[in-house]
């Protein structure tokens, strides 16, 4: 019952937003802000119209989701092993720390210039701007995952006779699973972003491609529409993430 | 001949010769911790240390089990030395440790798992050490669920599961309540009842080391040495308010010296 209500508190913030959102429709003199539902016309008009951007609104998707996950994934694939060395290694810790440290404080979105110029507008420099963005994430997380492992786990281990490797992987990695998902789900968020920034500045598909051609065009309500496409995929992701985790941490977080 | 063999059989399991160990503290000077200590365990035998505060018990048990080296001095189990951890000893640490990662069963079978004994055989074995310590049904709980008795069960089922010769528990009932605290004395006597190990058990409460000791070891305060023995010969399961039980209680807080 209780739970009903405040169901009733979060339906009235969203239906609060978008009646100050008309009211302001309304009023705005020059006409550039569109209506809520001007708005969700154009959301679904998208899909089916490739007008004015010349394609419609699930190929830019693919388009977008094609850089961003590969980005992401090598980002995962390279981050998480890097991190987890460092961690448990103390002479790779010397050795990659310095380069890490160096490249850590460059926003993914910097290295766009660079990669446009090295790789053109197509997949490769845009997931490597995501790959990038998604990287530092992971490295940190996982790093101190696995630095959380507690001395009396090792303990065991070694009583039980765990080389160094199994010692690795049947408990510190184990312990550092919270903080690795809690790593993958920070770089979800950095290079869903870092897409966006990359595809307004370079590409000729993709969600920030329909935006940055609507913004020329003065199609406020399609820009709007591309902004909600991205706020809803992002926040399924998040989702499929948070199912993940239910998934890998059965014994709930540690 | 046949004093011989008796005394194959008398053989202790573990032997302490002259062990010290001495660490340097933050200041960089030494600190002796174990000062000269000379212990034999027979087989079978459940030894229980017993003494103040920071003395020193669980560097003790941090020696047998090899995790520390010792400064000088000799520990041997079942006449082999003592350089590093090995399966032949069990450990049951006061800080319930058990992988949260892993249900009641997985943290169970993890000593044999890492041996590379088959699966059926080693969740066979663990569900015999589960059983023995009363924790059927839990087999596919998570430590979140289990309350912290439950927990410390499955800590001491995870060292019997291993299967070693001797088991170090290092207050293994430091951390529960006084009511969970009795529960397990009693638990922990009759599993050792039915599986008979040697036994070095640490503790600084002298009932637990009276209702389960067959011998009481008394450590003075750093260094810790050995400062008196108690062979304890009251049948079990022994009653908290035995008249003998009272009176081997109050000789031994006696000359247990908290400030020394």
């Amino acid at each position: 019952m209780k739970e009903k209500k405040y169901t009733l508190i979060s339906i009235a913030a969203v239906a609060i937003f978008l009646i100050i959102w008309q009211i302001c429709a309304a009023m705005n003199p020059g006409g550039m802000l569109p209506t809520p539902v001007a708005v969700v016309k154009a959301f679904f008009l998208k899909f089916t119209d490739k007008n004015p951007d010349g394609a419609t609104m699930l190929v830019h998707l693919g388009a977008s989701l094609k850089v961003a996950l590969s980005g992401y994934l090598i980002g995962l694939l390279i981050g998480i092993p890097l991190g987890i060395c460092m961690a448990w290694y103390k002479k790779f810790d010397w050795f990659a720390r310095p380069l890490f440290d160096l490249i850590r404080p460059v926003p993914g979105i910097a290295w766009i210039p660079l990669m446009i110029i090295l790789f053109g507008i197509g997949l490769l420099s845009k997931s490597m701007v995501i790959f990038i963005s998604s990287f530092t994430a992971c490295v940190i997380n996982s790093y101190s995952g696995i630095k959380q492992t507690e001395s009396v786990h090792l303990w065991v281990g070694q009583i039980y006779g765990a080389s160094n490797t199994t010692q690795l992987f049947k408990i510190a990695i184990p312990t550092a699973l919270p903080m690795i998902m809690t790593g993958m789900k920070a770089a979800l968020g950095t290079s869903w972003g870092a897409l966006i920034a990359a595809e307004l500045l370079a590409s000729t598909k993709g969600l920030g491609f329909m935006i940055q051609q609507s913004r020329g065009l003065m199609r406020v309500d399609i820009i709007i529409a591309g902004m909600a496409m991205i706020g809803i995929v992002g926040a399924l992701l998040g989702v499929l993430l948070n199912l993940l985790e239910k998934l890998v941490l059965r014994g709930g977080r540690w | 001949m046949s004093v011989e063999r008796e005394r194959k059989i008398e053989a202790p399991v573990i032997e302490c010769k002259a062990v010290h160990k001495k660490f340097l503290n933050l200041a960089g000077e030494e600190h002796v911790v174990i000062g000269d200590i000379d212990l034999q365990v027979k087989k079978n035998e459940f030894l229980v240390l017993f003494g103040p505060g920071q003395c020193g018990k669980t560097t003790m048990i941090n020696l047998i089990s090899g995790l520390l080296p010792a400064t000088s001095g000799e520990i041997t189990v079942n006449g082999k030395p003592v350089t590093g951890p090995g399966a032949d000893r069990g450990v049951v640490y006061q800080t319930i440790n058990l992988f949260p990662w892993l249900t009641t069963m997985g943290n169970v079978e993890y000593g044999p798992k890492i041996r590379g004994v088959g699966k059926e055989e080693r969740q066979k074995k663990a569900q015999y050490y589960i059983d023995l310590v009363g924790l059927q049904g839990f087999e596919k709980a998570y430590p979140v669920k289990l309350s912290g008795g439950m927990k410390q069960r499955v800590g001491i089922a995870r060292a019997y599961c291993n299967e070693p010769d001797v088991l170090l528990m290092d207050e293994p009932f430091g951390a529960l309540d006084a009511q969970t605290r009795y529960m397990m004395q009693e638990e922990i006597e009759k599993i050792w009842q039915k599986e008979k190990r040697t036994v070095i058990f640490v503790t600084n409460n002298i009932e637990e080391a009276l209702y389960l000791a067959d011998r009481i070891v008394v450590l003075s305060n750093c260094p810790a040495t050995i400062k008196a023995e108690y062979k304890i010969d009251l049948p079990r399961p022994r009653s908290y308010v035995d008249p003998e039980f009272l009176r081997l209680r109050k000789e031994i807080t006696s000359i247990v010296d908290i400030t020394k």
